[in-house]
Protein backbone atom coordinates (compact mmCIF):
# COMPACT_ATOMS: atom_id res chain seq x y z
CA UNK A 1 0.00 0.00 0.00
CA UNK A 2 2.84 2.45 0.74
CA UNK A 3 5.14 3.51 -2.03
CA UNK A 4 8.30 2.28 -1.79
CA UNK A 5 11.09 5.04 -0.63
CA UNK A 6 13.44 4.85 -3.19
CA UNK A 7 10.50 5.41 -5.48
CA UNK A 8 9.05 8.56 -3.71
CA UNK A 9 12.99 10.16 -3.62
CA UNK A 10 13.31 9.59 -7.62
CA UNK A 11 10.03 10.38 -8.58
CA UNK A 12 10.25 13.54 -6.86
CA UNK A 13 13.54 14.01 -8.08
CA UNK A 14 12.85 13.38 -11.42
CA UNK A 15 9.85 16.51 -11.11
CA UNK A 16 11.84 19.10 -10.15
CA UNK A 17 14.73 18.18 -13.05
CA UNK A 18 11.69 18.86 -15.28
CA UNK A 19 10.25 21.89 -14.23
CA UNK A 20 13.65 23.24 -13.99
CA UNK A 21 14.30 22.37 -17.55
CA UNK A 22 11.33 23.87 -18.41
CA UNK A 23 11.35 27.08 -16.78
CA UNK A 24 15.31 27.10 -16.02
CA UNK A 25 14.36 29.60 -12.99
CA UNK A 26 16.25 28.60 -10.22
CA UNK A 27 19.91 27.65 -12.16
CA UNK A 28 19.63 30.54 -13.74
CA UNK A 29 19.26 32.82 -11.09
CA UNK A 30 21.98 31.02 -8.94
CA UNK A 31 24.23 30.94 -11.60
CA UNK A 32 23.72 34.92 -12.78
CA UNK A 33 24.11 35.59 -8.51
CA UNK A 34 27.62 33.45 -8.64
CA UNK A 35 28.88 35.02 -11.23
CA UNK A 36 27.97 38.49 -10.19
CA UNK A 37 30.25 37.34 -6.62
CA UNK A 38 32.87 36.14 -8.48
CA UNK A 39 33.53 38.91 -10.53
CA UNK A 40 32.56 41.66 -7.64
CA UNK A 41 35.20 39.81 -5.54
CA UNK A 42 37.93 39.66 -8.45
CA UNK A 43 37.42 43.26 -8.67
CA UNK A 44 37.64 44.33 -5.04
CA UNK A 45 40.88 42.39 -4.31
CA UNK A 46 42.37 43.43 -8.36
CA UNK A 47 44.90 45.03 -6.61
CA UNK A 48 46.50 42.97 -4.06
CA UNK A 49 47.28 39.41 -6.57
CA UNK A 50 48.31 37.23 -3.32
CA UNK A 51 45.46 38.44 -1.15
CA UNK A 52 43.28 37.54 -4.36
CA UNK A 53 44.89 33.56 -4.15
CA UNK A 54 44.49 33.32 -0.44
CA UNK A 55 41.00 34.29 -0.50
CA UNK A 56 39.97 32.08 -3.32
CA UNK A 57 38.33 29.55 -0.31
CA UNK A 58 36.48 32.18 0.82
CA UNK A 59 35.25 33.67 -1.85
CA UNK A 60 34.12 30.09 -3.45
CA UNK A 61 32.29 29.41 -0.57
CA UNK A 62 30.80 32.90 0.22
CA UNK A 63 29.40 32.35 -3.23
CA UNK A 64 28.36 29.09 -3.00
CA UNK A 65 26.43 29.19 0.22
CA UNK A 66 24.31 32.61 -0.82
CA UNK A 67 23.69 30.67 -3.99
CA UNK A 68 22.59 27.49 -2.56
CA UNK A 69 19.92 29.89 -0.02
CA UNK A 70 18.62 31.38 -3.20
CA UNK A 71 17.73 27.91 -5.10
CA UNK A 72 16.80 26.72 -1.62
CA UNK A 73 13.75 29.29 -1.29
CA UNK A 74 12.83 28.55 -4.37
CA UNK A 75 12.54 25.20 -4.90
CA UNK A 76 10.85 24.82 -1.47
CA UNK A 77 8.36 27.87 -2.32
CA UNK A 78 7.41 26.01 -5.66
CA UNK A 79 6.03 23.42 -3.31
CA UNK A 80 3.96 25.94 -0.92
CA UNK A 81 2.63 28.65 -3.31
CA UNK A 82 0.49 26.11 -5.03
CA UNK A 83 -0.41 23.71 -2.28
CA UNK A 84 1.76 20.64 -3.81
CA UNK A 85 3.31 20.06 -0.89
CA UNK A 86 -0.12 19.22 0.45
CA UNK A 87 -0.54 17.15 -2.48
CA UNK A 88 2.31 14.90 -1.15
CA UNK A 89 1.31 14.61 2.01
CA UNK A 90 -1.68 12.85 1.25
CA UNK A 91 -0.25 10.63 -1.00
CA UNK A 92 0.59 6.92 0.66
CA UNK A 93 4.45 7.76 0.75
CA UNK A 94 7.00 8.17 3.59
CA UNK A 95 7.65 11.71 4.26
CA UNK A 96 10.89 11.69 4.27
CA UNK A 97 11.29 10.25 0.87
CA UNK A 98 9.83 14.28 0.35
CA UNK A 99 13.12 15.40 2.31
CA UNK A 100 15.23 13.54 0.26
CA UNK A 101 13.74 13.93 -3.08
CA UNK A 102 13.85 17.91 -2.53
CA UNK A 103 17.34 17.36 -0.92
CA UNK A 104 18.62 15.00 -4.18
CA UNK A 105 17.55 17.75 -6.81
CA UNK A 106 19.17 20.94 -4.59
CA UNK A 107 21.86 19.54 -4.30
CA UNK A 108 21.96 18.65 -8.41
CA UNK A 109 21.41 22.09 -9.01
CA UNK A 110 24.47 23.29 -6.35
CA UNK A 111 26.76 21.16 -7.94
CA UNK A 112 25.96 22.37 -11.52
CA UNK A 113 26.38 26.25 -10.20
CA UNK A 114 29.85 25.26 -8.28
CA UNK A 115 30.78 23.29 -12.08
CA UNK A 116 30.00 26.21 -13.70
CA UNK A 117 32.01 28.82 -11.06
CA UNK A 118 35.11 26.27 -10.69
CA UNK A 119 36.47 27.41 -13.59
CA UNK A 120 35.53 30.69 -13.99
CA UNK A 121 37.33 31.11 -10.78
CA UNK A 122 40.31 29.30 -11.92
CA UNK A 123 40.98 31.87 -14.73
CA UNK A 124 40.08 34.98 -12.35
CA UNK A 125 42.02 33.69 -9.56
CA UNK A 126 45.09 32.34 -11.01
CA UNK A 127 44.30 29.06 -8.92
CA UNK A 128 43.85 25.57 -9.82
CA UNK A 129 40.49 24.38 -8.75
CA UNK A 130 40.51 20.75 -10.05
CA UNK A 131 42.28 18.98 -7.39
CA UNK A 132 40.43 15.67 -6.71
CA UNK A 133 40.08 16.10 -3.31
CA UNK A 134 39.19 19.86 -3.33
CA UNK A 135 36.04 18.42 -5.39
CA UNK A 136 35.26 15.78 -2.57
CA UNK A 137 35.34 18.76 0.29
CA UNK A 138 33.12 20.69 -2.26
CA UNK A 139 30.48 17.91 -2.69
CA UNK A 140 30.74 16.49 1.36
CA UNK A 141 30.22 20.65 2.03
CA UNK A 142 27.30 21.11 -0.17
CA UNK A 143 25.67 18.25 0.55
CA UNK A 144 25.61 19.20 4.58
CA UNK A 145 24.65 22.44 3.39
CA UNK A 146 21.70 21.41 1.08
CA UNK A 147 20.70 18.56 4.14
CA UNK A 148 20.06 21.34 6.32
CA UNK A 149 19.23 23.98 4.19
CA UNK A 150 15.79 21.78 2.94
CA UNK A 151 14.92 21.23 6.04
CA UNK A 152 14.89 25.07 7.16
CA UNK A 153 13.29 25.92 4.20
CA UNK A 154 10.51 23.58 4.47
CA UNK A 155 9.62 25.61 7.70
CA UNK A 156 11.23 29.16 6.42
CA UNK A 157 8.60 28.47 3.25
CA UNK A 158 5.53 28.96 5.16
CA UNK A 159 6.54 32.39 6.79
CA UNK A 160 5.87 35.72 5.13
CA UNK A 161 9.54 36.81 5.31
CA UNK A 162 10.87 33.64 4.33
CA UNK A 163 13.44 35.14 1.76
CA UNK A 164 15.51 36.89 5.05
CA UNK A 165 14.87 34.39 7.69
CA UNK A 166 15.82 31.29 5.89
CA UNK A 167 19.82 32.62 6.22
CA UNK A 168 19.29 34.01 9.95
CA UNK A 169 18.24 30.40 10.73
CA UNK A 170 20.54 28.50 8.51
CA UNK A 171 24.12 30.55 8.69
CA UNK A 172 24.42 29.31 12.56
CA UNK A 173 22.99 25.65 12.19
CA UNK A 174 25.01 25.38 8.91
CA UNK A 175 27.97 27.00 10.46
CA UNK A 176 30.07 23.59 11.26
CA UNK A 177 29.64 22.59 7.57
CA UNK A 178 31.01 26.18 6.35
CA UNK A 179 33.76 26.07 8.77
CA UNK A 180 35.19 22.34 8.13
CA UNK A 181 34.66 23.26 4.55
CA UNK A 182 36.28 26.29 4.27
CA UNK A 183 39.27 25.03 6.67
CA UNK A 184 39.68 22.28 4.35
CA UNK A 185 39.70 23.71 1.01
CA UNK A 186 42.34 26.41 2.30
CA UNK A 187 44.84 23.67 3.40
CA UNK A 188 44.29 21.76 0.35
CA UNK A 189 44.67 25.04 -1.96
CA UNK A 190 47.51 26.15 0.05
CA UNK A 191 49.39 23.26 -0.48
CA UNK A 192 49.50 21.73 3.13
CA UNK A 193 50.60 18.24 4.48
CA UNK A 194 47.69 15.58 3.81
CA UNK A 195 47.23 15.48 7.69
CA UNK A 196 46.36 19.05 8.01
CA UNK A 197 43.02 18.93 5.25
CA UNK A 198 42.28 15.44 6.40
CA UNK A 199 40.81 16.19 9.82
CA UNK A 200 38.42 18.62 7.52
CA UNK A 201 37.33 16.14 5.30
CA UNK A 202 36.52 13.78 7.95
CA UNK A 203 34.62 16.33 10.40
CA UNK A 204 32.52 17.44 7.00
CA UNK A 205 32.14 13.23 6.52
CA UNK A 206 30.94 13.01 10.27
CA UNK A 207 29.16 16.52 10.38
CA UNK A 208 26.89 15.60 7.21
CA UNK A 209 25.97 12.27 8.67
CA UNK A 210 24.79 13.58 11.96
CA UNK A 211 22.44 16.28 9.46
CA UNK A 212 21.62 13.73 7.10
CA UNK A 213 20.03 11.44 10.50
CA UNK A 214 18.57 14.79 12.35
CA UNK A 215 16.58 16.04 9.27
CA UNK A 216 15.38 12.76 8.20
CA UNK A 217 14.32 12.28 11.83
CA UNK A 218 12.97 16.11 12.35
CA UNK A 219 11.18 15.99 8.90
CA UNK A 220 7.83 14.42 9.85
CA UNK A 221 7.23 16.55 12.51
CA UNK A 222 8.11 19.58 10.80
CA UNK A 223 5.71 19.30 7.62
CA UNK A 224 3.12 18.54 10.43
CA UNK A 225 0.42 21.54 10.51
CA UNK B 1 -23.19 -1.71 9.89
CA UNK B 2 -19.80 -0.28 10.57
CA UNK B 3 -19.60 3.56 9.11
CA UNK B 4 -16.69 4.50 6.45
CA UNK B 5 -15.76 7.29 8.76
CA UNK B 6 -16.04 7.39 12.25
CA UNK B 7 -15.44 10.78 14.37
CA UNK B 8 -15.61 10.38 17.99
CA UNK B 9 -14.40 13.31 20.74
CA UNK B 10 -12.35 14.79 18.11
CA UNK B 11 -10.34 17.75 19.61
CA UNK B 12 -7.85 19.80 17.77
CA UNK B 13 -6.46 22.99 19.29
CA UNK B 14 -3.69 25.39 17.68
CA UNK B 15 -1.55 26.61 20.38
CA UNK B 16 -4.36 27.66 22.69
CA UNK B 17 -7.47 27.94 20.31
CA UNK B 18 -9.45 25.09 20.61
CA UNK B 19 -10.48 24.32 16.69
CA UNK B 20 -12.72 21.09 17.46
CA UNK B 21 -14.15 20.00 20.99
CA UNK B 22 -15.08 16.58 21.23
CA UNK B 23 -16.58 16.45 17.57
CA UNK B 24 -18.46 13.23 16.80
CA UNK B 25 -19.72 12.69 13.74
CA UNK B 26 -20.23 9.19 11.33
CA UNK B 27 -20.06 9.16 7.70
CA UNK B 28 -21.62 5.91 5.72
CA UNK B 29 -20.47 4.53 2.20
CA UNK B 30 -21.33 6.63 -0.69
CA UNK B 31 -22.94 9.81 0.96
CA UNK B 32 -22.52 13.52 -0.12
CA UNK B 33 -22.04 15.30 2.86
CA UNK B 34 -22.08 19.14 3.28
CA UNK B 35 -19.84 20.81 6.10
CA UNK B 36 -20.89 23.91 6.39
CA UNK B 37 -20.26 26.31 9.24
CA UNK B 38 -18.76 30.05 9.46
CA UNK B 39 -15.14 31.12 9.21
CA UNK B 40 -13.34 28.92 12.07
CA UNK B 41 -16.03 26.70 12.60
CA UNK B 42 -13.71 24.04 12.48
CA UNK B 43 -14.45 23.05 8.17
CA UNK B 44 -10.66 23.24 6.97
CA UNK B 45 -9.35 21.19 9.84
CA UNK B 46 -11.92 18.79 10.06
CA UNK B 47 -10.96 18.00 6.55
CA UNK B 48 -7.23 18.23 7.08
CA UNK B 49 -7.23 15.60 10.42
CA UNK B 50 -9.59 13.23 7.82
CA UNK B 51 -6.60 13.30 5.49
CA UNK B 52 -3.90 13.11 8.00
CA UNK B 53 -2.35 16.33 7.03
CA UNK B 54 -2.87 17.61 10.52
CA UNK B 55 -2.95 14.91 14.28
CA UNK B 56 -5.41 15.37 16.55
CA UNK B 57 -5.61 16.29 20.08
CA UNK B 58 -7.51 13.92 21.32
CA UNK B 59 -10.28 11.68 20.22
CA UNK B 60 -10.61 9.08 17.64
CA UNK B 61 -10.72 8.92 13.75
CA UNK B 62 -11.48 5.63 11.77
CA UNK B 63 -11.27 5.40 7.85
CA UNK B 64 -12.34 2.54 6.42
CA UNK B 65 -11.85 0.63 9.61
CA UNK B 66 -8.52 2.00 9.48
CA UNK B 67 -7.25 4.63 12.48
CA UNK B 68 -5.46 7.74 11.97
CA UNK B 69 -2.75 9.19 12.83
CA UNK B 70 -1.32 5.27 13.31
CA UNK B 71 -2.65 3.43 10.04
CA UNK B 72 -2.14 6.71 8.15
CA UNK B 73 -0.57 4.77 4.48
CA UNK B 74 -4.02 3.02 4.47
CA UNK B 75 -5.72 5.79 4.71
CA UNK B 76 -3.92 8.00 2.54
CA UNK B 77 -4.44 5.29 -0.48
CA UNK B 78 -8.45 5.50 -0.15
CA UNK B 79 -8.40 9.13 0.10
CA UNK B 80 -8.84 11.84 -2.99
CA UNK B 81 -8.02 16.11 -1.63
CA UNK B 82 -9.30 18.66 -3.87
CA UNK B 83 -8.59 22.20 -1.75
CA UNK B 84 -9.20 25.97 -3.06
CA UNK B 85 -5.29 25.48 -4.02
CA UNK B 86 -4.59 23.82 -7.52
CA UNK B 87 -2.61 21.37 -5.98
CA UNK B 88 -0.44 20.97 -9.20
CA UNK B 89 3.24 22.14 -10.59
CA UNK B 90 2.64 25.19 -12.87
CA UNK B 91 6.18 24.55 -14.74
CA UNK B 92 4.42 20.74 -16.00
CA UNK B 93 1.33 19.62 -18.31
CA UNK B 94 -1.76 18.67 -17.10
CA UNK B 95 -0.02 14.98 -18.20
CA UNK B 96 2.81 15.12 -16.61
CA UNK B 97 1.35 16.41 -13.21
CA UNK B 98 -0.86 13.66 -13.15
CA UNK B 99 2.13 11.44 -14.03
CA UNK B 100 4.11 12.73 -11.43
CA UNK B 101 1.61 11.82 -8.74
CA UNK B 102 0.31 8.73 -10.26
CA UNK B 103 4.15 7.75 -9.66
CA UNK B 104 3.92 8.93 -5.66
CA UNK B 105 0.86 6.65 -5.70
CA UNK B 106 2.71 3.67 -6.87
CA UNK B 107 0.48 3.04 -9.94
CA UNK B 108 2.15 0.79 -12.86
CA UNK B 109 3.40 3.15 -15.86
CA UNK B 110 0.95 2.07 -18.32
CA UNK B 111 -2.33 1.81 -15.77
CA UNK B 112 -1.04 5.30 -15.16
CA UNK B 113 -1.27 6.26 -18.80
CA UNK B 114 -4.30 4.68 -19.56
CA UNK B 115 -6.49 6.13 -16.18
CA UNK B 116 -4.65 9.58 -17.03
CA UNK B 117 -6.19 9.43 -20.34
CA UNK B 118 -9.50 8.29 -19.14
CA UNK B 119 -9.44 11.20 -16.36
CA UNK B 120 -8.56 13.66 -18.82
CA UNK B 121 -11.70 12.70 -20.70
CA UNK B 122 -13.70 12.60 -17.78
CA UNK B 123 -13.30 16.30 -16.41
CA UNK B 124 -13.21 17.75 -20.24
CA UNK B 125 -9.49 17.89 -20.80
CA UNK B 126 -7.86 15.35 -23.18
CA UNK B 127 -7.27 18.87 -25.67
CA UNK B 128 -4.91 20.40 -23.52
CA UNK B 129 -3.29 17.03 -21.87
CA UNK B 130 0.41 18.49 -23.26
CA UNK B 131 -0.41 22.05 -22.71
CA UNK B 132 1.27 23.48 -19.72
CA UNK B 133 -0.25 24.07 -16.59
CA UNK B 134 0.53 28.16 -16.04
CA UNK B 135 -2.48 28.33 -19.18
CA UNK B 136 -5.01 27.28 -17.65
CA UNK B 137 -7.84 28.78 -16.30
CA UNK B 138 -8.93 28.68 -13.05
CA UNK B 139 -11.72 26.16 -13.61
CA UNK B 140 -9.56 24.47 -16.15
CA UNK B 141 -6.66 23.92 -12.84
CA UNK B 142 -9.98 22.98 -10.72
CA UNK B 143 -11.05 19.63 -13.21
CA UNK B 144 -7.29 18.55 -12.74
CA UNK B 145 -6.91 19.09 -9.21
CA UNK B 146 -10.27 16.26 -9.56
CA UNK B 147 -8.23 14.33 -11.81
CA UNK B 148 -5.15 14.14 -9.88
CA UNK B 149 -7.63 13.36 -6.62
CA UNK B 150 -9.26 10.33 -8.61
CA UNK B 151 -5.95 9.33 -9.94
CA UNK B 152 -5.74 5.93 -7.37
CA UNK B 153 -9.22 5.74 -7.52
CA UNK B 154 -10.42 6.77 -3.59
CA UNK B 155 -13.41 5.87 -1.85
CA UNK B 156 -13.38 8.73 0.04
CA UNK B 157 -13.16 12.53 -1.55
CA UNK B 158 -12.30 15.65 0.32
CA UNK B 159 -13.50 18.70 -1.33
CA UNK B 160 -11.98 21.92 0.84
CA UNK B 161 -13.80 24.82 -0.67
CA UNK B 162 -13.46 23.56 -4.22
CA UNK B 163 -15.77 26.71 -5.52
CA UNK B 164 -13.39 29.46 -4.29
CA UNK B 165 -12.36 31.63 -6.94
CA UNK B 166 -14.23 29.73 -10.00
CA UNK B 167 -16.74 31.90 -12.38
CA UNK B 168 -20.32 30.63 -12.75
CA UNK B 169 -19.68 28.71 -16.09
CA UNK B 170 -16.83 26.71 -13.84
CA UNK B 171 -18.92 26.08 -11.23
CA UNK B 172 -21.87 24.66 -13.45
CA UNK B 173 -18.92 22.41 -14.85
CA UNK B 174 -17.95 21.13 -11.06
CA UNK B 175 -21.23 20.82 -10.03
CA UNK B 176 -21.62 17.96 -12.95
CA UNK B 177 -18.37 16.77 -11.84
CA UNK B 178 -19.18 16.16 -8.25
CA UNK B 179 -22.58 15.42 -9.49
CA UNK B 180 -20.87 12.18 -11.16
CA UNK B 181 -19.00 11.37 -8.57
CA UNK B 182 -21.33 10.95 -6.02
CA UNK B 183 -23.86 8.90 -8.79
CA UNK B 184 -20.39 6.64 -9.37
CA UNK B 185 -21.03 5.39 -5.44
CA UNK B 186 -17.97 7.81 -4.07
CA UNK B 187 -18.09 9.16 -0.29
CA UNK B 188 -17.68 12.46 -1.10
CA UNK B 189 -17.00 15.29 2.09
CA UNK B 190 -17.20 19.18 0.70
CA UNK B 191 -16.83 22.32 3.04
CA UNK B 192 -18.27 25.40 1.45
CA UNK B 193 -20.10 28.10 2.47
CA UNK B 194 -22.33 27.94 -0.53
CA UNK B 195 -25.74 26.95 0.67
CA UNK B 196 -28.15 26.60 -2.11
CA UNK B 197 -25.74 24.57 -3.93
CA UNK B 198 -25.06 22.32 -0.51
CA UNK B 199 -29.07 21.83 -0.74
CA UNK B 200 -29.04 21.18 -3.68
CA UNK B 201 -26.12 18.51 -4.55
CA UNK B 202 -25.37 16.88 -1.13
CA UNK B 203 -27.22 14.03 0.70
CA UNK B 204 -26.68 15.04 4.05
CA UNK B 205 -25.41 18.65 5.47
CA UNK B 206 -24.02 19.17 8.81
CA UNK B 207 -23.78 22.11 10.19
CA UNK B 208 -20.34 23.09 12.33
CA UNK B 209 -20.12 25.54 14.85
CA UNK B 210 -17.64 26.62 17.25
CA UNK B 211 -16.07 23.18 16.65
CA UNK B 212 -19.04 21.15 17.31
CA UNK B 213 -21.92 20.10 15.25
CA UNK B 214 -24.61 21.69 15.61
CA UNK B 215 -26.98 20.22 12.64
CA UNK B 216 -27.16 17.04 11.30
CA UNK B 217 -29.79 16.44 8.77
CA UNK B 218 -30.25 14.46 5.43
CA UNK B 219 -31.48 17.47 2.69
CA UNK B 220 -34.26 15.17 1.27
CA UNK B 221 -36.51 17.59 2.81
CA UNK B 222 -34.48 20.75 3.06
CA UNK B 223 -34.33 23.76 0.32
CA UNK B 224 -31.85 26.16 0.08
CA UNK B 225 -34.53 28.53 2.23
CA UNK B 226 -35.21 26.41 5.10
CA UNK B 227 -31.49 25.54 4.96
CA UNK B 228 -30.57 29.11 5.20
CA UNK B 229 -32.98 29.62 8.29
CA UNK B 230 -31.18 26.34 9.61
CA UNK B 231 -27.97 27.57 9.64
CA UNK B 232 -28.13 31.26 10.63
CA UNK B 233 -30.11 29.29 13.37
CA UNK B 234 -27.55 26.74 14.28
CA UNK B 235 -24.84 29.09 13.97
CA UNK B 236 -26.45 31.94 16.45
CA UNK B 237 -27.68 29.75 18.76
CA UNK B 238 -23.78 27.80 19.36
CA UNK B 239 -21.95 31.30 19.18
CA UNK B 240 -24.42 32.57 21.96
CA UNK B 241 -23.45 29.76 24.59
Amino acid sequence: MKTPFLHTVVTIVRKDLRAELRSRELVSSMGLFALLSILIFSFALELDRVAREEAVSGVLWVTVVFASILGLNRSLAMERDQGNLEAMLVAPIDRAGILFGKLVGNLIFVLLVAAVMLPIMTVLYNKTLFQPWLLVILLLGILGFSTVGTLLATMTVQTRSRESLLPIVMLPIALPVILAAVRGTTAILTGAREAEWMIWLQILVAVDGIYLLLCYLLFEYIIED
Amino acid sequence: MTPLIEVQSLVKSYDLLPVLRKLNLNIERGEFVALLGPNGSGKSTLIRLLCGLSRPNAGVIRVGGWELPREAYAVRAQIGLVSHKPLLYENLSARENLLFFSRLYNIPRQKAEARIVELLAQVGLSKRADSLMRTFSRGMLQRLTIARALLHNPDILLFDEPYTGLDQDASAVLDGLLRGLYTEGRTVIMSTHDLPRAAELASRVVILSRGVVGYDAPTTELDALRLAAIYTETTSMTSAR
